[in-house]
């Protein structure tokens, strides 16, 4: 090969050298920018995270997996991942053998960005060897696989639901430009290098394409402006970029280490959140997923546009999203890049000022086991905390005391004579400090009674107990789990009947804490667990979250509705749920009869 | 002055149309919901925070619209925002966000 001009240059890279330049000094002040933002605890975390063979090895493994191939998309629908990493990873090689091409060739031009983007122009073949017609027939397929992704990828915008996704985002007029210059660069591309196949060389799909203008044009290779129109399409790409969803490319690059060394969201736009705004990729998975979705209205509250809006600095709108949101967590469960869409929201409610100067000091007032029933006895084995809803649900806490006294388990009820809330409303709503307190009294009373176990029976403070209490030493156990380890060492018989059941996975408890197994294993002890339409992480907030602030009766009404019309896809005798909020929620508006986890056991079990 | 060994209680009227509810105009605003309470009680035989103070979300909103919002709006400092007042109201009220709106607004 040799060089077609002496130069090594034509003005047509300009659009893409000073795109190229633009977007390089755009991310490296971003860049700097998270790094400085980060707490000086998590910054030394990042850096020794960099160190570490371990992290190090997850976070090459995660940039493949997840930058270029898409795994997660693939796992969603096929076809949604292939045209993802068709477009990821086919751009990648197209990058990767352009640099070798020019490496191999010509090296005192590697040092130029855009020698290998250029290649074909810039360079004459002479000889065909078996090495260059290999890169040159790799450079055509994987130009023919970005090209079969723009092509489905132009289909989608028409057709999501091909691709499994019932809507798609609105994008912005910048999103629009970004997308069609990306949607541009390949094809013209093609017949750029088309154009210059004669003298540059080619291989099956360029060559035939040079065919066909050498047979309608008289001198093809002339024809620069088909290369000026590439990169033109190139420039606007990179120009556009830092202001659209593609900004997401360069900024996973950054996030993947960040969320491996295990930094977490502090404030609602700077660092740490910086990186995940600027990560997230406006693909509208998260808006089926959010049970809010079922009200057209309400699509407006998913986190994509909770994300564009803390972007555009837009607080108002930003915060009535946070309050809205159910913090149900579906959406960062099935984020291609888990975006903690609930630490972000939770961030921005926590800066909000509500002036409730709360007082708690009448709980400090309590004498000693003014609550419990009996006083640090010792030897007490499980100390049993009901949760203030049970007062409302008092069937839920009968039925666990009957399945713990037929076990012959010794207990203590810790709420006996009035609840301290466990906090997680209070930490929901932003108020960390407030929650605070309600935790040390509780802790308090834990500690007092000297009980190695406890057990607890609603969700949502199983999962404050799990997360935020510091309990060393004692064992904090949901009752789904204890209920079926007792079921399967045999310390309760359980009668098996012929009803079926469906279980609802509490938002709290499935993706919260992760329990999915337990409570289906005592299930099937029982009678015949059916599937819901969706389940497991994929299972639909009840509606009656504490998560969210603003959310009307009738709004919360309408996912209610959607949530038992998904479990009950499989026309079960009762929905069996483990969290007496999901309960209550349900037992309002659902036909078939609600029942709790402890009751189902209570009911069957062999006294 | 002679002391009988008894007391005038003071007057318990109301008078609405001196009140000055600019406040809860703005309550209302914000949180709709606040018109919608009947003063059935729900709210405060199921408080969890109930227990242990005198704090009643029904006699509180009902000093808000009388404009005697001095008199109980510190009972609500003692709200655990448990949430159970919004399960247990038949008419639906958003107790939770009501709450935090009152306070946000009447600054307590």
């Amino acid at each position: 090969m040799r060089e077609r001009f002496i130069s090594g240059f034509d003005h047509f890279v300009l659009p893409f050298m000073l795109g190229m330049i633009f977007v390089l000094v755009w991310c490296a002040v971003g860049l700097i920018k998270v790094m400085v933002q980060i707490e000086r605890k998590d910054r030394i975390k990042v850096y020794k995270s960099l160190i570490n063979p371990k992290i190090m090895g997850k976070n090459i493994r995660d940039w493949f997996c997840d930058c270029l191939f898409h795994v997660k998309l693939w796992k969603r629908n096929k076809v949604l991942g292939y045209m993802h990493s068709s477009i990821a990873f086919g751009w990648f090689m197209l990058i990767v053998i352009g640099h070798i091409e020019t490496f191999l060739y010509i090296p005192e031009r590697g040092g130029l960005f855009y020698y290998p983007i250029f290649f074909r122009y810039f360079m004459a073949v002479e000889s065909t060897t078996l090495r260059g017609s290999l890169l040159f027939f790799l450079m055509d397929f994987f130009l023919l696989v970005v090209l079969s992704g723009i092509i489905l990828a132009i289909i989608k915008r028409f057709r999501s639901k091909l691709m499994g996704m019932r809507r798609t985002t609105k994008l912005t007029l910048l999103d629009r430009i970004g997308l069609y210059s990306l949607w541009a660069i390949f094809p013209l591309r093609l017949i750029a290098e088309g154009f210059t196949a004669g003298v540059g060389g080619g291989s099956f799909l360029t060559v035939p394409v040079n065919w066909v203008f050498a047979s309608i044009l008289s001198k093809p290779e002339n024809f620069t402006i088909a290369w000026w129109a590439y990169s033109i399409a190139l420039g606007t790409f990179m120009f556009v970029l830092p202001f659209t969803r593609y900004m997401h490319i360069p900024a996973e690059i950054l996030l993947i280490p960040l969320k491996n060394a295990g930094i977490k969201v502090r404030r609602p736009r700077k660092g740490y959140a910086l990186a995940e705004l600027y990560s997230c990729p406006s693909c509208g998975v998260c808006l089926d997923a959010c049970p809010m979705s079922v009200d057209k209205a309400g699509l407006k509250n998913t986190t994509v546009y909770y994300v564009r809006q803390v972007k555009r600095r837009n607080e108002p709108r930003a915060l009535a999203i946070a309050d809205k949101c159910l913090m149900c967590g579906k959406c960062s469960v099935l984020c291609p890049i888990d975006i903690s869409a609930t630490d972000l929201r939770l961030a921005l409610r926590k800066r909000q000022p509500y002036n409730i100067g709360h007082d708690f000091s009448y709980l400090d007032k309590l004498p000693n086991g003014a609550l419990s029933s009996a006083v640090s006895v010792g030897g007490e084995k499980v100390l049993y905390y009901a949760g203030c809803m049970s007062s409302l649900t008092p069937m839920v806490s009968q039925s666990v005391q009957k399945v713990l006294t037929t076990a012959g388990i010794e207990f203590t009820l810790m709420d006996e004579n009035g609840t301290v809330c466990c906090g997680r409303p209070l930490l929901l709503s932003g108020r960390t400090e407030e929650a605070k307190a309600l935790m040390e009294k509780n802790k308090e009373i834990i500690r007092e009674s000297g009980a190695p176990i406890l057990l607890v029976s609603c969700a949502i403070c199983y999962r404050i107990f799990k997360e935020d209490y510091d309990l060393e030493g004692i064992q904090v156990i949901h009752y789904t789990e204890y209920f079926e380890q007792l079921a399967a060492e045999g310390a309760i018989k359980l009668n098996k009947q012929k009803l079926k059941y469906v279980y609802h996975d509490p938002c709290e408890l499935g993706r919260g804490c992760g329990i999915y197994d337990a409570p289906r294993k005592a299930l099937t002890r029982v009678g015949d667990l059916v599937p819901a339409g969706k389940e497991r992480k994929e299972s639909i907030c009840c509606g009656g979250s504490l998560g969210s602030l603003t959310l009307s009766h009738e709004e919360r009404g309408r996912i209610t509705d959607h949530s038992i019309r998904n479990l009950t896809a499989n026309s079960p005798d009762r929905i069996v749920t483990a969290c007496p909020l999901c309960m209550k929620t349900f037992s309002r508006q659902s036909e078939v009869k609600v029942v709790d986890f402890a009751q189902v056991i209570a009911e069957n079990i062999i006294e | 002055m002679i002391d009988f060994g008894y007391t005038l209680t003071p007057s318990s009227t109301i008078e609405i149309d001196d009140a000055d509810l600019s406040l809860f105009d703005q309550l209302c605003a914000l949180e709709p919901d606040a018109l919608k309470c009947m003063s059935c009680g729900s709210c405060a035989a199921s408080c969890t925070a109930g227990v242990f103070t005198d704090v009643n979300l029904r006699k509180v909103l009902l000093s808000l619209q009388r404009g005697c919002e001095k008199d109980l709006l510190f009972q609500l400092k003692s709200c655990m925002l448990c949430g159970k007042c919004y399960i247990v109201c038949p008419r639906g009220i958003n107790t939770r966000h009501l709450i935090l709106s009152i306070c946000k607004i009447y600054n307590i």
